[in-house]
């Protein structure tokens, strides 16, 4: 199932993380940015992101979903969001 | 009949006639007794925090607390001209206590009544009651432990630090280095471990099972060469953290068992449990074992959860879990690693213990 969640819009998605990551660490972020091997994010403030996006997008993002790697870069949340977001609709 | 009392906190001091004898602005002197000196010393030791709600000339009267040589004892003093509720709620706020957990001393029957009004769960003394304050059991914590003993300057650097992170333009990450962070692992000794107690009790929401290990279990295990028990102690430029963690860890020939994993959710936010789980993991890739974490998931442990996968830990099975895995087990699940190197912490350093079991006559 691809049809797109109205809540969910891939654009909306990566604006409102843009929007939230630069106000939380103070410094300007692209969607394909490392935010890891930039050292912008800590550990810490991911394990922050992960509680930011299910409440957020009302997802619940468990097991092996829970890898840093889906928490590299908004890139790689929004795909993490839109796919969870679907699986809840189908 | 009664419940066990909720212990007190922190301690609100009325100065004119309560602290002191005598009003400071209509006798130019006061004199502080021996007893309540006493009394101030004897509440700093057991972890219950001070502070001071008085209506006064805020300049004069810190500078007399400083003369007489007590000032050092209260925590974000409010000298003022404001109700002494909103001094006492504000204190509450700061300290992020509920307002059950505060108590307020005061001379003046108006005064007590007043906080009382705005917070029903204060509770108020009377001056005239104050030397026996210690006496009482909302006063008498169980276990007074090392940290309990300097709580009063571990928040005192806590504030130094939120104002330095406040006033810090930069990343996350920039700050944390700038704290010159240093995280200190060691195998516990006998002292160490009514620490740790405090740590398995109060941590439940960074516990990785939820299950609490009593003081005698883990002394139990100080002398077994294949156990290790570890405590995790974290400074920085503004003071010591105290005891932030503890760990058992259990030796089989290929795989390194973790049964328990408790930190402070107060330094989680300088990213202490990673730095810890990534040496963790290096010193077994060193030892060349896996990892066996035990996890139970709780309601409040979620924390845990996402900071063992994180670090890399999965749900998938193993050969090496048979050694571990055997005996009962209940509802605790492993959370399974195949360790790899890991590079040191970029915002700590870390002091830390060679790993492994204890050589037989060693």
């Amino acid at each position: 199932m691809t049809t797109a969640n109205p809540a969910v819009d891939p654009k909306a998605v990566e604006a409102q993380l843009l929007a939230f990551l630069t106000e939380r660490i103070k410094a300007p972020v692209e969607p394909g940015d490392d935010l890891f091997r930039a050292g912008l994010v800590s550990s810490m403030f991911a394990m922050q992101l992960v509680v930011h996006l299910e409440d957020t997008y009302d997802i619940e993002i468990v097991g092996p979903e829970l890898t840093l790697d889906h928490f590299r870069s908004v890139d790689a949340m929004t795909a993490l969001v839109l796919r969870l977001s679907g699986k809840n609709d189908g | 009949m009664a419940d066990e009392p909720t212990l007190v906190k922190c301690l609100v001091w009325d100065l004119d006639n309560t602290l002191w004898r005598g009003t400071l602005l209509e006798d130019g002197e006061v004199a502080l007794s021996d007893e309540i000196r006493a009394l101030i010393a004897e509440l700093d030791s057991r972890g219950i925090l001070q502070s001071v709600a008085s209506k006064n000339d805020h300049d004069h009267a810190w500078a007399r607390l400083e003369a007489l040589g007590v000032a050092e004892y209260f925590v974000l003093p409010r000298i003022g001209w404001g109700p002494k509720s909103e001094s006492v709620r504000a204190i509450a706020d700061e300290l992020k206590f509920a307002p059950r957990t505060v108590a307020f001393v005061d001379d003046q029957p108006a005064e007590r009544a007043e906080v009382t009004y705005h917070l029903p769960e204060v509770r108020c003394y009377d001056a005239a009651e104050v030397l026996e304050l210690t006496q009482r059991p909302e006063f008498s914590p169980e276990v007074v432990t090392v940290d309990a003993k300097r709580r009063r300057s571990m928040y005192q650097a806590g504030f130094r630090r939120d104002a330095a992170r406040e006033s810090f333009g930069g990343p996350d990450e920039d700050f944390l280095r700038s704290l010159e962070l240093v995280m200190e692992i060691k195998r516990a000794d006998e002292t160490d471990l009514s620490r740790v107690e405090e740590l398995t009790l109060r941590t439940s929401q960074m516990n990785a099972t939820g299950v609490h290990y009593s003081d005698a279990d883990l002394r139990a295990l100080l002398a077994d060469p294949d156990h290790d028990v570890l405590t995790v102690t974290l400074a920085d430029k503004f003071g010591t953290h105290g005891a932030v963690g503890v760990l058992l860890l259990g030796y089989h020939e290929q795989v390194w068992h973790l049964k328990l994993l408790a930190t402070s959710c107060r330094v989680v936010s300088f990213g202490a449990g990673a730095a810890l789980l990534n040496w963790l993991v290096d010193s077994a890739a060193r030892a060349g074992v896996h990892l066996a974490a035990d996890f139970r998931r709780t309601d409040r442990n979620r924390m845990m959860d996402i900071a063992y996968r994180f670090a890399g830990f999965t749900d998938d099975d193993c050969a090496c879990l048979a050694g571990p895995g055997s005996g009962e087990r209940g509802d605790i699940q492993f959370r399974h690693l195949a360790a790899d190197r890991r590079p040191a912490p970029s915002t700590m350093t870390l002091a830390a213990p060679e790993l492994g079991r204890t050589p037989a006559g060693a």
